[in-house]
């Protein structure tokens, strides 16, 4: 049976783990690639790495630490943060990245996401959307619109709809992050987090808001997301990934232990 | 020594760093000699079926891959690299791949609500416990799946391994010399690597 997964993500600003509240208030959280160790003996089911300042200084992610990363660790490995073009995936892949996570640039430019999954396959192809809850237009329902540059540049786009657009062109999983409960630990957006698994047919990876062993469990369970995905919860070692997982078995959420 | 082909397509590197880890001498190549000389094959297989049957047919390796087959030298293909054993795939009509096994490779249907990809972890339910590769490993071990299609071999006795995904497809391919692994064994943890000793202790 496919289990639903438990992905640490490594935000990385100047080659550091970091980590903020709603992406801002930056604060250390350690080496990388030690991390990373740390997580792959914890049985993580993946991992996901963001340079998240690269988008906006218009930096190349640090290939050099992706390689140094993928060197030590045997799982998964997602990487994102100021890719714009199929020289940026390719030298990505070649640097040990098993996928690669489209954000800014795919809104930007949609058609990067054809022409990469074409080229790669749509298995690499990951499009993370910031998403941040604002009202609907017509009806005055919740809804909520995307934002690119790190969370700092509104777009006027409906996240759901970009999701499911996203899909159409090729991407192969969504990386679904709240902005508004991003860091607070006050669990995961499961409207949201619903209304986008409900729209597409690829994997959703939630993220945003993990605090407590319960939230997971609700994420999985009302939202229906594939995986959940968290970093504050681990950096700071308040859980292990195998307390998280074990949890969720007792639960009846099918998990690899 | 074992040669890793690489066509060009992305990331093979933690292929080759699996066998490291296991101490094997290895060589990442697209040189139809090199593959000549090596004792084992592997075929890591990225990006779509059509561009990685017209990439390895300019560079010789089709013919290379399958001499090496046919004369009865090891040889192990991990995800596409198990799909290009096959005449033929849903992903790109009119390719023609190795033409080793029969049969085709299909796309997994998003009807009755089945994810596309098949991504993430899922168990190897062994129909041939006695394939060399399961040494140390329980049935249903977790293995990382990350694809969108998966082969339909037409003889049924090739099948060391299925996995439940909508229905049961075939995970493990083996066949005297020829193994193929549908996940990836290389991102698979403590299984994962398990398999590559064996593979490497052939």
């Amino acid at each position: 049976m496919l289990t639903k997964r438990i992905i640490p993500c490594l935000d990385i600003k100047e080659g550091r783990v970091v980590k903020g509240v709603k992406f801002t208030g930056l604060k250390d959280a350690g080496d990388p690639v030690e991390v990373s160790k740390v997580y792959d003996a914890q049985k993580a089911d993946e991992l996901v790495f963001l340079d998240i300042t690269a988008s906006l200084e218009e930096r190349k992610t640090l290939i050099g630490l992706v390689e140094d990363i993928a060197k030590n660790i045997f799982m998964p490995f997602t990487v994102g943060g100021g890719i714009g073009d199929i020289t940026d995936i390719r030298n990505l892949l070649n640097a040990g990245a098993d996928k690669v996570s489209l954000n800014t640039q795919a809104v930007k430019s949609p058609e990067l996401i054809a022409e990469a999954a074409s080229k790669f396959g749509s298995q690499c192809i990951v499009v993370a959307i910031d998403a941040r809850q604002c009202r609907g237009s017509a009806d005055g329902n919740v809804g909520w619109e995307v934002y690119i540059n790190g969370g700092r540049t509104p777009t006027g786009i409906d996240a759901v709809a970009w999701a499911t657009q996203a899909c159409e062109l090729g991407a192969g999983e969504i990386l679904l992050t709240s902005m508004d409960y991003d860091g607070t630990k006050n669990g995961y957006d499961i409207p949201l987090t619903k209304q986008v698994t409900g729209a597409v047919n690829v994997p959703v990876i939630a993220s945003g808001g993990a605090g407590s062993l319960a939230h997971f469990f609700d994420c999985f369970h009302e939202a229906g997301a594939d995986a959940c995905l968290a970093a504050s919860i681990f950096h700071y070692q308040e859980y292990s990934v195998g307390q998280v997982k074990e949890y969720l078995y007792e639960r009846g959420i099918p998990v690899r232990i | 020594m074992i040669a890793i082909i690489d066509y060009g397509m992305g990331n093979i590197h933690s292929v080759r760093k699996a066998l490291i880890s296991m101490g094997a001498e290895t060589l990442v190549t697209n040189n139809p000699q090199d593959i000549a000389r090596c004792d084992k094959l592997i075929l890591p297989g990225v990006g779509a079926f059509g561009d990685a049957v017209k990439d390895m047919e300019r560079q010789g390796l089709i013919k290379a891959t399958r001499a090496h087959i046919e004369k009865k030298k090891v040889f192990l293909g991990i995800c596409l690299g198990l799909q290009l054993l096959f005449e033929k795939s849903e992903e790109s009509f009119g390719s023609k791949g190795l033409g080793i096994f029969k049969g085709t490779v299909k796309r997994f249907s998003n009807s009755s609500g089945l994810k596309v990809p098949h991504m993430g972890w899922n168990q190897v339910q062994f129909v041939k416990s006695a394939c060399p590769l399961f040494k140390g490993i329980d049935n249903n071990s977790f293995v990382y799946f990350c694809h969108s299609f998966y082969a339909e071999p037409a003889q049924k006795e090739i099948i060391a391994s299925t996995t439940g995904y909508g229905a049961d497809f075939a995970s493990i391919l083996w066949q005297d010399t020829i193994f193929a692994l549908q996940f990836h064994p290389e991102k698979s943890q403590g299984v994962g690597l398990q398999m590559i000793k064996n593979f490497v202790e052939l």
